[in-house]
C-alpha cells in the first residue's frame, strides 16, 4: 500500500502533528502548518488525527497508486484529478492500483494536504514522523520517492467536509504574551486598529506581516536575555515590524513579542497567502479557554458533519457500475 | 543570592504557556536556580504540564489549559517557587565536561580580530582567555542543541553586530554578551563569527541526538586551520574530535 512520487512541488513535506518534549533541546514541536486540515483528514477517513499526511505549500504533485487506497484531501484548496477526472477537494475518495492522482496548485490559500487510509508510514524520528526543515530533520519530498500507507482498517470514501473559512484571513484573536506589557497601552490599541496583510516572504518557521503607519515598538525590553518563544507569537523585530512564528519557529529567541495568538486561529495566519489581509484582537485568558477546542474535540465534531459527496446521476458516466446500496454505509457514524 | 523582586517573575504566553524567569540579567545564580527549578518540575511530572524548557533565566510550563486552568497551574508555581531558595540550588547531576577543538581567527574565525578590540584584547591574548575559560552549558535552544556557553568576564560583554552577516556554516563558534554559541546548522547570524568547529550538536542518526545537557562545562582547544581539515578527514569526524568526560 503505497504512493510512488511521479512530480513534486518545491515545498511538499510529510506532517503530523509535530514533535512533543524536545523544545528543552531546541528543537520546536513543528508539525502540520494547518493543524485543522490534518484533523480534517482523519475525520473524513475515520482515523487517528495523529496519523501523517502529505503537506504541500503552493504546488501539489503527480503520484501513482501501488494498490487501492483511500485518501482525502483538505487545506487550501487545490485543483486535483483523477487519471484526468476533477476530484472535490474536502473530501475522501477511492484509488485504485495503477491510477494517477495529480495535484496542481492552490486556489486560494498555502497548505494543501493528502492523506491516505493508513496514514503515511514513513519512519518516525523522536515520536514524529514530520519533516522539520528549519531544524534539518527530513527533507522536501523527491520525485521517485515512495510514500508508504499505513494499515488501513478501511472505511467509506466518497465523504466531504463543508469548506472551512480560514483562507482568507480575517480576525485572529490574541493573547497576552512574554512581552506585551512592554507595549504602551496606546501601542496596543493601534495594534488592534492596524489592517495588516501578509507578505510573500514566510514558510513553515514564520510570516511576515506588512502595514501602513508607524512601527510597534516596545519600551526599552525588561530582559535583553533570550526567552523561550512559541508558535503564534506575533514578535517585532528590530524595526518594529511584525512576524508571526510557525510551527517550525526557533524556541528561543530575544525580540519583544506583542502577544500570543490562540492556537485555533494559528491556521488562519499560516493559510494566509501574500496579500490577504489580517486584524488582531486581544481577548482575555477566559474568553481563549472557552474558545479553544482540544484536537480530539475538534475531530469528534468534524466527525459529526461528514455527510456523502452528493453527485448528479448525469454526471456519472458509468453509473450502472455503481454499487449503488452498499457505497455509503450507515453504522459508521459516531 | 536571594530573588530579586519582582523575580521570579510569572508571565503568561498565550492560552497555554506559563513564563517563570528568574532574571532580568544572566548570573551564575539566577541559571542555576533555572535549572534547578525545571528540572524539578520534570521529576515532578504535574498532571496538565505537557512540556517544560528553559532559557538562560527562564522556565517555560507549556500547559493544557482545559486540564489545568490557569490559576491552578500559577498557584502550584507559586507554593514550588516559595518551596526553596532556587538560588542557592546545585547543578544538575550527571554532567559532563567536553574539551571541543576550534580553530580561531583567520577565515575560520574573520570576527575574531573584531571581537577581541571590542574586549579590548589582542587576537592572541582573546583566545588565550577563550581557551583558559571553563564555560557551562546555560540552555539549549534557537535550534537542535545549539547550547549558549557562558559565561566570559564583564570586558566580553559587547552587543550584537548592528547588521545579521547574511551566513555562517554549522559548526561555527560566535560571541556575543559574554557568551558563545556553537551553530547546529548554517544561518545567519548577528553574533560575531570568531572560530570554526567540527562539533556536531544534533546527530539525528543517535538514539540520543543531542550532545549537550544543560549544565554540561565546555573548554574550546584552540587549534590551527589545518588540524580542524585533519579532523573533518579522520576517524574522529563524527565527535568533531571533541573529548567527553563525566564530572564526578
Amino acid at each position: 500500500m503505497s504512493l510512488v512520487v511521479e512530480r513534486i512541488g518545491p515545498a511538499v513535506t510529510v506532517q503530523d502533528l509535530g514533535r512533543i518534549g524536545q523544545m528543552a533541546f531546541g528543537l520546536s514541536r513543528g508539525g502540520a502548518a494547518d493543524r485543522h486540515a490534518l484533523i480534517e483528514g482523519a475525520a473524513l477517513l475515520g482515523q487517528e488525527p495523529g496519523l501523517a499526511a502529505l503537506e504541500m505549500a503552493g504546488f501539489g504533485g503527480e503520484f501513482r497508486a501501488l494498490a487501492d487506497m483511500r485518501i482525502a484531501l483538505t487545506g487550501a484548496p487545490m485543483a486535483a484529478r483523477l487519471d484526468g477526472d476533477p476530484l472535490v477537494w474536502n473530501a475522501s475518495h477511492q484509488l485504485r492500483a495503477g491510477q494517477r492522482l495529480a495535484i496542481g496548485a492552490v486556489t486560494e490559500g498555502t497548505y494543501g494536504y493528502l492523506h491516505l487510509g493508513g496514514g503515511i508510514a514513513t519512519p518516525a524520528f523522536l515520536g514524529s514522523r514530520s519533516a522539520h526543515l528549519a531544524g534539518g530533520i527530513g527533507g522536501p519530498v523527491q520525485v521517485g520517492e515512495i510514500l508508504p500507507a499505513g494499515t488501513d482498517p478501511g472505511g467509506p470514501v466518497g465523504m466531504r467536509l463543508p469548506a472551512p473559512d480560514r483562507f482568507q484571513g480575517g480576525a485572529i484573536r490574541i493573547l497576552p504574551g512574554v512581552h506585551t506589557e512592554l507595549f504602551p497601552a496606546e501601542t496596543r490599541r493601534r495594534f488592534e486598529a492596524t489592517p495588516f496583510r501578509r507578505t510573500p516572504r514566510g514558510n513553515r518557521q514564520g510570516a511576515e506581516l506588512a502595514f501602513e503607519g508607524e512601527p510597534f515598538s516596545g519600551r526599552a525590553q525588561l530582559s535583553v536575555l533570550s526567552e523561550p518563544m512559541v508558535p503564534g507569537d506575533i514578535q517585532m523585530t528590530g524595526k518594529g515590524m511584525p512576524f508571526v512564528l510557525l510551527p517550525e519557529c526557533q524556541t528561543t529567541g530575544g525580540y519583544p513579542r506583542i502577544g500570543t495568538i490562540l492556537p485555533d486561529d494559528l491556521p488562519l495566519v499560516a493559510q494566509a497567502g501574500p496579500g490577504v489581509g489580517l486584524r488582531f484582537r486581544f481577548i482575555s485568558h477566559d474568553e481563549g479557554r472557552a474558545a479553544h477546542k482540544p484536537d480530539a474535540a475538534r475531530h469528534a465534531a468534524l466527525r459529526r458533519e461528514i455527510r456523502p459527496l452528493i453527485r448528479h446521476p448525469a454526471d456519472i458516466p458509468d453509473l450502472l457500475s455503481y454499487q449503488l446500496v452498499s457505497g455509503v454505509v450507515t453504522g459508521w457514524e459516531e | 543570592m536571594a530573588a530579586q523582586p519582582p523575580y521570579p517573575l510569572l508571565r503568561e504566553v498565550g492560552l497555554s504557556g506559563l513564563l517563570v524567569t528568574f532574571s532580568d540579567s544572566l548570573t551564575d545564580a539566577a541559571n542555576r536556580a533555572n535549572l534547578a527549578f525545571r528540572a524539578a518540575i520534570e521529576a515532578e511530572g504535574i498532571a496538565g504540564v505537557v512540556e517544560t524548557s528553559s532559557a538562560l533565566a527562564s522556565t517555560l510550563l507549556s500547559y493544557d489549559p482545559i486540564r489545568l486552568p490557569l490559576a491552578e497551574l500559577r498557584a502550584v508555581v507559586t507554593e514550588r517557587l516559595a518551596s526553596r531558595d532556587w538560588f542557592a540550588a546545585a547543578l544538575p547531576q550527571g554532567r559532563r565536561f567536553w574539551r571541543i577543538p576550534v580553530a580561531f581567527g583567520g577565515e575560520h574565525g574573520p570576527q575574531l580580530a573584531e571581537a577581541a578590540a571590542l574586549a579590548g584584547l589582542t587576537e592572541g591574548k582573546a583566545v588565550a582567555e577563550i581557551a583558559a575559560t571553563r564555560l557551562r552549558v546555560m540552555a539549549l535552544g534557537f535550534a537542535p542543541g545549539l547550547p549558549y556557553l557562558g559565561t566570559m568576564p564583564d570586558h566580553w560583554n559587547m552587543p550584537r553586530q548592528d547588521g545579521l552577516t547574511a551566513q555562517v556554516p554549522a559548526g561555527s563558534v560566535v560571541t556575543a554578551i559574554r557568551q558563545f554559541n556553537i551553530f547546529t546548522n548554517a544561518t545567519p547570524t548577528g553574533w560575531r563569527l570568531i572560530g570554526q568547529s567540527a562539533f556536531r550538536n544534533f546527530r539525528p542518526e543517535l538514539a540520543d541526538p543531542f550532545a549537550f545537557r544543560p549544565g554540561d562545562e565546555v573548554s574550546f582547544v584552540p587549534i590551527g586551520a589545518g588540524e580542524l581539515a585533519d579532523i573533518r578527514a579522520g576517524d574522529r569526524a563524527a565527535a568533531g574530535g571533541a573529548l567527553c568526560e563525566a564530572i564526578p
